[in-house]
């Protein structure tokens, strides 16, 4: 398995990547941690003319906390999101979530931007930003637009991105104090990708029934996704043992589902279910900072 | 002559390995770290196709790449295709179905070579692939062992059956045990296809020299003397003028250094194209080109009196064993009729086995083949026939256990010619090592936890016995030579597949010469050093290697005696050795360094026909999470008697490192195939092997009360042992753990959605009768 030809570029601005890569009429492709681009390649599944590396563009990989939520630079890589500590307070889901993708040596190459762009339906990273509702910066060569996660995601390796076009950073909207969250998922060995993942958050009224709930799946199908039938069975009730083992019910059999050789439908729905229940109960029976 | 009289101690010492400081240090000398001038490289063009007909083969395309020199193909070969040698086993009726080095007319499995690319790189050899344009017209697929029993699509239409060979194992009469038996049950049983998966892939530097008409080949391992006689006869050349050449080897695991089609075909590119060839293997590539193993099907009775006392077993093992009959391919399916039965006393014995060719790659041995397949199949028999008889099952297998007074204790008998056809464990008491395992792993507190959920997860416990082969004959050479600073060099045609046969072999030798560990240096892995080598399987390396060591070490003292008594005007009896030195009774002595000049050397071979027989036991706890079917090991403990321990550091890591194994054979690995012949875990993404963090409790225990008697050093082969029992004590546990659910575990591997799936199961039949 070695790599098919390509050329190699490096520039050193945002503006010299987006011309490099719509020069090449959607033959060349931007390069981040390479830890899905060079499999890929090597595999010989994918033969781009020209690699664009965006290494060297400064500014890419921040993680900013701003009034309207955290920032991260499409080129943060996974070990930077793990290891700032401002995160726990900030945004604790995204904080968890990382955690669970592939091992340390590929956490520390791995950036979100890759992640998103190339879309993987057992990846952590789409399926929480469906789930948190981020929002998507992609520079073009002429024009930069923003999309929300939920249209990005098009299909299995599949997005909006167009051809020249660069991923700069994601949004994550600001995470409310007292907000319940949990992440779940489940793989044959830690590190691989998930046979099936549950990312969920909800707030709380005053009486304690859950409002503004979040549920997202991932490992399912072609794409990751919010789960409406669970998420509206659970709004305004409140969240207790009973309540989640009927909406992990609700979830096996609402959530879309296919199979492959590691796993077949019927467990792939059992196993949401399952993960659902308990990122519930997890989520209720976390203690709250006052 | 007198010996020496303050001997050394570093048989049974823990001898740190000498290999380990160059491997951590990244100063390994694989095969890939060979490179010779001028040499050009190789790819293998394998076959998409499962089973079909080459109509045409059109090179031209990648022969005009620059940077190509050759595109060989069947046709290029001249004369007659060599096939693929059977080693073991080699029943001439089975010759048809071996495999040609280089697909002729038919491709019978994904990845079957079917041209060889030479170019200036690596990379280029690759690209040009894809222009290297194969014609095939499909044929049938057989894809699994039912369709391979309809005969409806033949592999080979002149040898009228996909069933390659029987085998049968006897003992006593089955039939009249199982008349009137107190309990019967049938069983189906199933092990999966999986794999060897030495972490480093092969790789192969051929260099022929036309000039001194000598071909070299780097990367060899295992078997070097026999697959040295193979590619010499299939070049037309002396064997003689032809060198195989051991590297460092990152893992054998019996499927490493077998002879394959590319040990011809890097050889034969050397040898048309007068320049050195490589080659090495990616791990795509090694998924489907290297052996396969284990994929077997038993439907077994087993028949009880009502105390458990078990009267016979009988039955039929199906086995997958893909497309040719390869150098070992018939040894697995040969082992599981006579060793199913194990440590356990089954007076009567009747399993047929039958071997048949399906469109995958070619099976081979991994690590205890057959036994860790027999051993599956018995100890759930055992342990299902326990709680139908509504016994304990520690209890049960105590009363069959072979006993120490039972010694030597004979195995079923093969029905076809073979040097093993009647073999017996050699020594032992199974009874102290099954019993020292239950203690060491709490057995009395740990089985009260039976079947019990605690916090959502289901405890269960198992616990087995198993034999362990080793030592296969014939023979075995060293060869102890003097050298002129003093040091001793020991030539052994053993190999090193990473099993530490240089530590080993040298504490045997500076043993047995009394000089201290330092002075003694081991070389293996060519087949210059000695006059000829029979390998490393089988667990026999330090058994058969040692022992030649060992007689070896004899006439080597007497020529350092002779040597000595001629510079000190002694008699030879009169000289004692010690400390290096010669000494004569006046006191006057003479350094061994100084004697090097006499040529001090001598070879011996051992020679062996009987096998040793290592034993133990395994205990396993595990905790099975009904939600995900996952399984978590939490403590597995195995006790095993090797005879003589002569490392207890380097046996200790290979009891670890066989029992991981033997977890990711029951829990993980599978080679997957759709019904259309493709094998579908093309990379280590999708064919899941154990990482280090998955089995972090594993604890072995070494004795060595009960030495062979077979071999002067009185040891047995131990680099197996480790696996064999997994399957069947680790799958028990499963079973006990979900025995409130009545989940019955049939098959593996237990991966989680198996796991989970034979609960639902089980949930929907409860359903229906509620
Ligand atoms: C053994 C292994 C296990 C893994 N396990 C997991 C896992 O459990 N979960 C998981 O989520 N991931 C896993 N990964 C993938 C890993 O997280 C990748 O790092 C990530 O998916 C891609 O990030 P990257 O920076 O390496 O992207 P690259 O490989 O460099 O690129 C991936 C794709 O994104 C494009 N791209 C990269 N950056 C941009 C950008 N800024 N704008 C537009 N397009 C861009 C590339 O052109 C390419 O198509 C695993 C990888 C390996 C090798």
């Amino acid at each position: 398995m070695k790599l098919p030809p390509f050329e190699y570029a490096s520039p050193r601005t945002l503006q010299e990547a987006t011309t490099l890569l719509s020069k090449h009429n959607g033959d060349a492709r931007p390069i981040a941690g390479g830890q899905s681009l060079l499999p890929l390649m090597a595999f010989r599944l994918a033969a781009p003319s020209l690699l664009v590396d965006l290494a060297n563009i400064p500014g890419l990989d921040r993680i900013e906390i701003r009034d309207d939520g955290v920032h991260v630079g499409a080129l943060t890589r996974w070990c930077q999101i793990e290891a700032d500590r401002r995160l726990t307070a900030a945004h604790p889901l995204l904080s968890e979530a990382v955690k669970h993708i592939a091992h340390y040596q590929i956490r520390n190459r791995g950036t979100i931007g890759g992640s998103l762009a190339h879309a993987d339906p057992a990846a952590e990273m789409p399926a929480l930003a469906i789930t948190c509702g981020a929002e998507i910066t992609i520079a073009g060569a002429k024009v930069s637009r923003v999309l929300a996660a939920k249209d990005f995601i098009t299909g299995p390796l599949e997005t909006a991105l167009e051809p020249g076009e660069v991923i700069t950073s994601i949004r994550f909207p600001k995470w409310r104090s007292h907000r319940r969250w949990a992440f779940q998922e489940f793989s044959k060995r830690r590190g691989d990708f998930a046979l099936g993942g549950v990312a969920l958050h909800f707030d709380e009224d005053a009486q304690g029934h859950a409002s503004e709930v979040h549920i997202g799946v991932f490992g399912t199908g072609d794409t990751p996704g919010r789960l409406s039938a669970a998420e509206e069975f659970v709004r305004g009730k409140k969240v207790d043992a009973g309540l989640a083992q009927a909406a992990g019910n609700i979830a096996r059999s609402a959530v879309r589902v296919a199979s492959d050789m590691h796993a077949g439908a019927a467990y792939r729905q059992a196993l949401i279910g399952t993960l659902i229940e308990r990122a519930l109960v997890e989520a209720a029976s976390r203690a709250i900072e006052e | 002559m007198a010996t020496a009289k303050k001997g050394n101690r570093l048989i049974g010492a823990p001898v740190e390995r000498v290999e380990d400081l160059r491997f951590l240090r990244g100063k390994g000398n694989y095969v890939d770290d060979q490179s010779l001038p001028n040499q050009v490289y190789a790819a293998i063009l394998r076959s998409s196709v499962p089973h079909g007909r080459i109509r045409g083969i059109d090179k031209s395309e990648a022969l005009k790449m620059p940077g190509v020199h050759a595109v060989i193909t069947a046709a290029d070969i001249g004369g007659e295709v060599p096939v693929i040698p059977i080693r073991l086993q080699p029943l001439p009726e089975v010759f048809p179905l071996r495999q040609p080095v280089i697909a002729v007319d038919r491709v019978r499995y994904v990845g079957e070579p079917v041209a060889v690319v030479i170019a200036d790189t690596p990379g280029l050899a690759e690209d040009a692939l894809e222009f290297v344009e194969v014609d095939i017209e499909p044929l049938p697929v057989v894809a699994s062992r039912k369709t391979s029993a309809t005969d409806a699509s033949l592999l080979f239409p002149e040898y009228k059956t996909n069933l390659a060979k029987k085998f049968t194992g006897l003992k006593g009469d089955a039939a009249a045990a199982f008349e009137g038996a107190h309990y019967i049950k049938k069983q189906r049983l199933s092990v999966q296809r999986h794999m060897a998966l030495p972490m480093e892939p092969r790789g192969l530097l051929a260099d022929w020299r036309k000039d001194i008409k000598r071909l070299t080949v780097y990367g060899a391992g295992k078997v070097l003397f026999f697959n040295r006689r193979a590619v010499a006869q299939m070049l037309g050349l002396e064997e003689n003028s032809v060198e195989l050449v051991e590297n460092d080897i990152g893992g054998g695991f019996g499927a490493r250094g077998e002879f394959y089609p590319e040990d011809f075909l890097i050889p034969f590119s050397s040898y048309s194209l007068g320049r050195p060839v490589k080659w090495n293997e990616d791990r795509r590539e090694n998924l489907s080109a290297m052996n396969h193993a284990r994929e077997m099907e038993a439907e077994y009775e087993i028949a009880c009196d009502a105390d458990g006392t078990i009267r016979g077993i009988r039955g039929h093992v199906d086995v997958d064993n893909g497309a040719y009959i390869r150098s070992n391919g018939l040894t697995p399916p040969r082992n599981v009729a006579q060793f199913t039965t194990g440590p356990y006393r089954i007076p009567n014995i009747h399993i047929d086995v039958s071997v048949r060719l399906t469109n995958k790659t070619p099976c081979g041995t991994y690590r205890a083949p057959g036994r860790f397949e027999g051993s599956f199949f018995i100890e759930r028999m055992i342990e299902i026939a326990a709680r139908d008889l509504g016994l304990d099952p520690v209890e049960m297998r105590r009363k069959n256990l072979v006993t120490v007074d039972e010694m030597p204790y004979p195995m079923a008998t093969m029905q076809h010619i073979d040097p093993y056809t009647d073999t017996e464990c050699d020594s032992g008491n199974f009874h102290i090592t099954f019993d020292r395992c239950l203690k060491e792993f709490g057995w009395d507190e740990k089985v009260k936890l039976q079947g019990r959920n605690i916090d959502g997860r289901y405890h269960g416990v198992a616990a087995g016995c198993f034999i362990e082969g080793g030592a296969a004959g014939p023979r075995e050479s060293a060869r102890l030579k003097l050298e002129s600073d003093g040091t001793i060099s020991v030539f052994v045609g053993s190999s090193a597949v990473g099993q530490g046969l240089e530590t080993v072999m040298g504490q045997i030798a500076a043993d047995m010469l009394a000089v201290p560990f330092e002075r003694v240096r081991v070389f293996h892995g060519s087949t210059s050093y000695v006059r000829e080598g029979f390998g490393s399987y089988h667990s026999r390396s330090t058994v058969m290697g040692g022992s030649a060591i060992l007689l070896a070490s004899a006439p080597f003292k007497e020529k350092l005696c002779k040597a000595a008594a001629r510079r000190l005007n002694v008699s030879e009896q009169e000289i004692t050795l010690i400390d290096e030195r010669a000494v004569a009774p006046n006191g006057a002595s003479i350094e061994w360094k100084a004697l090097a000049s006499d040529d001090i050397s001598a070879e011996e071979s051992f020679t062996n026909t009987k096998h040793t027989y290592a034993y133990g036991a395994h205990c396993c706890h595990v905790a099975v999470d009904p939600g995900t079917g996952h399984v978590e090991v939490l403590d597995y403990v195995t006790v095993e008697d090797v005879g003589k321990i002569i490392n207890p550091l380097t046996l200790h890591g290979q009891v670890i490192g066989a029992i991981v194994q033997g977890l990711g054979s029951t829990f993980m690995e599978h080679l997957i195939y759709n019904e259309d012949g493709q094998l579908l875990t093309g990379s280590l993404a999708d064919y899941v092997v154990p990482l280090a963090d998955d089995y972090p409790v594993i604890r072995g225990i070494t004795l060595d009360d009960y030495p062979s008697p077979n071999n002067p050093l009185g040891a047995k082969g131990a680099g197996e042992g480790g696996i064999i029992a997994v399957g069947g004590v680790a799958s028990n546990a499963v079973a006990n753990a979900l025995s409130s659910l009545q989940v019955e575990i049939e098959e593996l591997p237990l991966t989680p959605p198996a796991v989970w799936a034979s609960i639902e199961k089980q949930r929907l039949v409860e359903g229906t009768k509620n």
